[in-house]
């Protein structure tokens, strides 16, 4: 039973209720607790299409709750508590789904270390991931949700997890918090594309989450090869521009893109090197997304024939 | 059935009795388990117990994830720890003393089975009184830094605390306390640290280090928990040490447990020994020879009693869904009792005094 499937009475009862609503997200299950409404109306749209979890184990335990001082009215506040700590500062009680998304993140970045955690998008076609890694600010969030709303698979656009055993991507399609002109950009290259409130004034500036495909989300268990790592960086009025990479250049650049690279030790540096040898390595310059789209379409299908 | 509070405790205590006490566990309880076990520090601790002790278990997948996450982070911070000893060797090579480590680093060098999975966050290390400015200058002429306190902070810890401030080295983050006594100097107890120092060993692998003999290891442990920690939640991993360390030294020497209790004897700490083994038994099932427990040198009646009813309470993990008053008000008496052991009563006040005064001034 997908989010969508349950009325928001329903949604309202079961996260006001002990128990809460737990959520799969990826490889995780979310307990989300918390009585804020605006909140769980946010939620429940940007999330409606993943599963709600009965009987699963838990990973997050999530209580989403105001202050107990006079900010719990005046200029209300929420906090963001998991497991009985509050990691963060209270933030305003309107801003408090871009807090649950900001805590969910360091929530896995501090503990999901069975992956090696890579700051990257990635999408799937043809049964072929490409990895996006890149710096924040380079378009590597616009560049997977533009992917995924031309139909390719959307996996994640900011945490590529590599699974530290194998090496398979798993995938984590939760909605991509688009930043200041992205919002614009992502509006005007697909008018379908469903985006939630926008949320002036925070940490990256203006913020607003676009919906992952339903597609996307429905295949959140199915794992994948990665097949290219591409570094993205967009560049006003650029051409699009493909160059091959030197192996040892992409050891490192994808190396320091992780953000547990250090602590997966001897495994994340096994991951580092599998990718290395068998993807195709590049870096990318752009400007024109339906271009690049096309162009990555036509490498992939090549890739594919040579496998064949 | 037994209600959710309790379970939690027993689940956990469970784990660290036996393992296959879990078998069958439900996939709810397991989640119970691992948010406990978290709180405490303990997952990868606790999956390298199962892994070792009940290595055909079937384990739910989504737990082994958490253990392996654990478990990676432990080998992250331990080869960390270890490159971090190797520097400190290297830079204090022309220096001709012991230097003793203690605690985790301690348990590593030792090749202790448990130290697998056991989290460790510092390196803490022990020298002789007379050669600690000489350390300090030489670490801080490589490169080491002293954490940066107040002028007060700093009279008082090299007036009256075991250890000088912390140091850390600029370019990484693993922090280095260099002790030269076992407790405090205003504390209540005082055990010798030269006795402790002369009888130091080797550690194992060939190491320029020294660790304490097995009886004094167990004896720091036990004075760290039951003299000087504020026994919390955060303390209960050192209790899980005691009962492996105890465990394992007397499997090995069939005369440990005549030494330990000697050794005690020798250096006055018989009441935190009481209290260490008394825990270990009642909540971890210790084999410890009852003869030990009913030594005339225990606490007296009434603090025994309060020990015996509060700690248990304060040590254990609550179930994170239904946290209780009286757990926090257990935790806070047993909080004032570790500053009542640091120092003499008037002591404390006038560090209470300063330590408030400076609050208001940063206000």
């Amino acid at each position: 039973m997908k989010i969508k499937d349950i009325t928001f009475k329903q949604l309202v009862e079961h996260s006001s209720g002990s128990k809460g609503l737990c959520v799969s997200i990826g490889p995780f299950v979310v307990r989300i607790r918390t009585k804020e409404k605006s909140f769980l109306q946010t939620f429940s749209m940007l999330y409606q299409d993943f599963e709600v979890s009965e009987g699963e184990f838990v990973d997050f335990h999530i209580d989403m709750r105001r202050p107990t001082n006079v900010r719990r009215w005046v200029n209300a506040q929420i906090i963001f508590w998991v497991d009985g700590i509050a990691p963060f500062e209270p933030f305003p009680l309107d801003h408090a789904f871009p807090l649950f998304e900001w805590g969910l993140n360091w929530c896995i970045g501090r503990s999901a270390h069975q992956y090696l955690m890579l700051h990257s998008g990635v999408v799937e076609k043809y049964g072929k991931a490409i990895i996006f890694p890149a710096l924040p600010g380079s378009g590597k969030s616009t560049l997977s949700s533009a992917l995924g709303l031309r139909g390719w698979r959307f996996l994640s656009d900011e945490f590529g997890l590599i699974r530290a055993n194998d090496g398979l991507l798993q995938p984590m399609p939760r909605p991509v918090p688009l930043k200041n002109t992205s919002i614009q950009v992502i509006q005007n290259f697909e008018t379908s594309a469903v985006l939630g409130p926008v949320y002036p004034k925070t940490r990256k500036g203006t913020v607003s989450h676009l919906q992952s495909p339903t597609a996307s989300v429905e295949q959140s268990n199915k794992l994948v090869k990665p097949a290219m790592v591409i570094f993205p960086r967009y560049q006003e009025g650029s051409e699009t521009i493909f160059e091959e990479l030197p192996a040892h250049y992409a050891f490192l650049k994808l190396s320091t893109n992780s953000f547990n690279y250090e602590v997966m030790g001897l495994k994340g540096f096994e991951r580092v090197r599998d990718m290395i040898d068998s993807c195709t390595c590049l870096s990318l310059t752009y400007s024109n997304l339906d271009d690049v789209i096309d162009q990555l379409d036509k490498r992939l299908v090549n890739e594919s024939s040579h496998d064949g | 059935m037994m209600d959710r509070p309790e379970k939690s405790r027993q689940l956990l205590l469970d784990a660290f009795i036996n393992p296959n006490l879990l078998k069958g566990l439900p996939l709810e309880d397991w989640e119970l388990l691992i948010r406990c076990a978290g709180a405490s520090k303990l997952v990868a601790a606790l999956g390298d117990k199962i892994a070792v002790n009940c290595p055909t278990m079937l384990v739910p997948e989504k737990v082994l994830d958490h253990f392996q996450a654990a478990q990676q982070l432990v080998n992250y911070r331990k080869q960390m720890t270890t490159w971090e000893m190797h520097c400190l060797n290297r830079a204090l090579i022309n220096l001709d003393i012991d230097i003793v480590l203690l605690k985790g680093a301690a348990y590593i060098a030792s090749e202790l089975p448990f130290a697998n999975g056991r989290t460790l966050s510092d390196i803490d290390i022990l020298v002789a009184k007379e050669n600690i400015e000489e350390v300090e200058k030489l670490l801080s002429d490589q490169g080491w830094i002293t954490a940066s306190l107040d002028e007060y902070d700093d009279y008082y810890y090299r007036t009256w605390m075991h250890e000088i401030p912390p140091m850390r080295h600029r370019e990484r983050y693993i922090e280095v306390d260099i002790h030269h006594s076992i407790l405090p100097l205003t504390s209540r107890l005082s055990p010798d640290p030269k006795t402790m120092l002369s009888d130091a060993v080797l550690a194992k692998g060939g190491a320029r280090n020294k660790v304490f003999s097995p009886v004094d290891m167990v004896l720091h442990s036990v004075v760290h928990l039951f003299h000087d920690a504020e026994l919390n939640l955060t303390d209960f991993r050192d209790l899980v040490d005691l009962h492996e360390l105890f465990s394992y030294f007397s499997k090995q020497d069939d005369k440990f447990w005549e030494k330990l209790d000697s050794r005690a004897e020798e250096l006055s700490l018989y009441e935190p020994l009481y209290y260490a083994l008394y825990f270990s038994k009642s909540l971890l099932k210790t084999s410890v020879p009852a003869e030990l427990l009913i030594n005339k040198n225990r606490p007296n009646f009434l603090p025994r009693v309060l020990m015996e009813y509060l700690v248990p309470l304060s040590i254990l993990p609550e179930d994170p869904d239904f946290m209780g008053k009286k757990v926090a008000f257990a935790r806070w008496l047993l909080y004032v009792r570790s500053h009542y052991l640091r120092m003499p009563m008037l002591m404390l006040l006038q560090h209470l005094m300063k330590k408030s005064q400076k609050r208001f001034n940063h206000v």
